[in-house]
């Protein structure tokens, strides 16, 4: 069923919420990561104000689709996406990184529901992903999992026996998507570790391969929808990001890693933001 | 007395940058890997000075630890830095078979140890490190306390023949050691050897112990403190001189209470000077996110605490 112009409209404007409320919390706070929380913002709009399945009231519900953030330090991301699903009260994402919140640096699944495992050790998501698949299989449920992953972290070698894992189980329920924005921390991915050619190297591993726009609504829930027809294989949908994606104070910038906006950057941001209501 | 002036305060992540440029200079066979943290862990000022021998292994923490070993083996001299969560525990047994069994000369610098990391939180605070290292054959641990003496360790690893583990932290700390000491492998520093019992201390519990110190002597208790720098090889006639003295034992560290220096101490007090022991340290429990300072309070490492350790230690003494 094809995604309409209305329901595009809402998940656009509910991508630019979550940018702003991604951008006041890390403002507030003073640390945390910003530029990969924004790039990944719209691929975690589509996932759960699209095409995934759960319930806030109930985190645990069996028929739940489960979404595993491997790429932990995009947590503000998550903590915002929680908050506006109704995981927990909008008011908590003020308390991040504080002694004694749940919204901890990175995403601990021992406290905050809706986190169904803890990350922040990059490279380890994809596994564990695989297990949730393989467990649905064994109980011939019909629920799917979603894991995504950064660029960088595609230089972690357990993501690769995951990928032959997947593969070799079959795992049609699994659905990865790459934030390749491009940058990770000591500068431009190409650079520091080349991981290209991403696509070619997913098809060689036996994996169905998607490559979109990752800020382009339309092209992510379409390609969502397409990995669900998928069938003996897991897929990966690479989705070409810009890293700090939302305000020209962030995007592109390595620097932007691990840094927190000034209040001149957050305002100016805010008023990008705000402009690009109704695009 | 080191907290009387204005103490300079540097991170001992900073010396480190510092210490592998000048090493850089002195020696050409030096080489810097570091997996993509290079501006945390100071090895960028190294890469910057010397890009021919700086190698970016990307975010490939085990990869790296198996590059260094065939460095070594190739006649080189490598330095090996990330995350101390990263470098002790991902790449464990890369450590473990690769550098620590064939007994190569790989140098494993690792940052960002302990609480003190402060609100990345739990899953980037290493508070096992010192315990997952130690245990390895042939490895050998040391947890510098300050600036200078990092300065001093890097120097030291560097002339030494062995793999070697030396933990820095984020935070700028004060200079405790004094101006005329020098740091050996293996050898404790004792400030004062005090009475009624001795504070063992590590890294930047170090400070701490000496506030410690000072808070206990206004109440008549003179507390003897001791910068344990190198966990392995321990100083063993350290620990017994200074349980013989003063019959009662307190070690403080900014790591599990569990196989650390506690854990150390602990071994040779029962093996050979049984004497009351407490251990200031993580209880057996994860860190949590939050400002490097409040956390050491959350996880009871301040000087007040070792204060109260302290006095446990004489009670137990007497009882
Ligand atoms: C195992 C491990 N090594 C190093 C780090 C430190 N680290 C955190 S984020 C990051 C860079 C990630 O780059 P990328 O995957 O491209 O993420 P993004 O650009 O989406 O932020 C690194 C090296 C880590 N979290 N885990
Ligand atoms: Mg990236």
């Amino acid at each position: 069923m094809a995604v309409t112009e209305q329901q595009l409209q809402t998940l656009k404007d509910r991508a630019r919420r979550i940018r702003i409320d991604i951008l006041k919390m890390l403002t507030d706070c003073g640390s945390g990561h910003t530029g990969g929380s924004l790039s990944a913002a719209d691929i975690a709009t589509a996932l759960y104000f699209y095409k995934m399945k759960y319930d806030p009231r109930k985190p645990g519900w069996k028929e739940r689709d489960n979404f595993i953030l491997s790429k932990g330090h995009a947590a503000p991301l998550l903590y915002t996406v929680l908050a506006q699903a109704g995981y927990f009260e909008h008011a908590e994402l003020c308390t991040l990184r504080k002694i004694g919140s749940r919204l901890q640096g990175h995403p601990d699944s021992k406290c905050l529901p809706g986190v169904e495992i803890s990350t922040g050790s990059l490279g380890q998501g994809l596994s564990v992903a695989n297990g949730l698949a393989l467990a649905h299989k064994l109980d011939k449920a019909p629920n799917r999992v979603y894991a995504l992953l950064g660029d960088g972290e595609l230089q972690e070698g357990q993501i690769w026996e995951a990928a032959m894992t997947a593969a070799h189980y079959k795992l049609d329920n699994l659905c990865a998507l790459v934030d390749n924005n491009g940058l990770q921390i000591d500068g431009p991915v190409a650079k520091v570790m080349g991981v290209e050619p991403i696509t070619d190297k997913w098809r060689a591993f036996g994996w169905e391969v998607l490559d979109v726009d990752g800020h382009d609504m339309e092209k992510i829930v379409t390609a969502l929808d397409k990995a669900e027809t998928i069938k003996g294989k897991p897929t990966m949908i690479v989705c070409r990001t810009v890293k700090g994606k939302g305000s020209k104070c962030f995007e592109g910038k390595v620097e932007f890693h691990g840094t927190t906006p000034t209040k001149e950057e957050l305002a100016t941001a805010m008023k990008e933001l705000e402009e690009g209501v109704c695009k | 007395m080191f907290h009387g002036g204005n103490v300079s305060k540097i991170a001992t992540r900073d010396a480190y940058g510092d210490a592998l440029v000048s090493l850089g200079k002195k020696r050409n066979d030096v080489v810097v890997l570091d997996a993509d943290l290079s501006g945390s862990t100071k090895t960028a000022k190294f890469a910057k000075a010397f890009p021919d021998r700086f190698f970016n292994i990307g975010i490939a923490e085990q990869d790296m630890m198996g590059t260094a070993a065939g460095l070594a083996i190739g006649g080189k001299l490598p330095f090996v830095s990330t995350f101390a969560v990263f470098a002790t525990g991902r790449a464990w047994e890369q450590v473990r078979q690769s550098i620590c069994y064939p007994n190569l000369n790989v140098k494993i610098v690792a940052t960002h140890a302990g609480v003190t990391v402060g609100e990345d939180g739990g899953s980037h605070q290493s508070v096992e490190d010192i315990a997952v290292m130690r245990v390895i054959p042939h490895m050998t641990v040391i947890v510098p306390a300050d600036g200078p003496e990092t300065l001093q360790a890097i120097e030291a690893v560097a002339e030494y023949q062995g793999p070697c583990y030396v933990r820095a932290g984020r935070n700028k700390v004060p200079t405790v050691c004094p101006e005329n000491y020098r740091f050996r492998i293996g050898k404790a520093h004792v400030f004062n050897e005090g009475k009624h019992a001795a504070i063992i201390a590590t890294g930047i519990m170090v400070a701490e112990a000496l506030k410690a110190r000072d808070q206990l002597k206004a109440e008549g208790i003179d507390a003897g403190v001791i910068n344990m720098s190198t966990i392995k090889p321990l100083d063993r006639d350290a620990v017994i001189a200074a349980a013989t003295r003063c019959g009662a034992i307190v070690t403080a560290e900014e790591h599990s209470i569990i196989g650390g220096l506690g854990g150390a101490v602990a071994e040779v007090l029962a093996e050979s000077a049984p004497a009351p022991l407490v251990r200031i340290g993580l209880k057996d429990t994860f860190g949590t996110s939050g400002d490097g300072e409040g956390l050491l309070k959350h996880y009871g490492l301040s000087a007040g605490d070792i204060a109260a350790a302290v006095k446990e230690a004489i009670k137990k003494k007497k009882s």
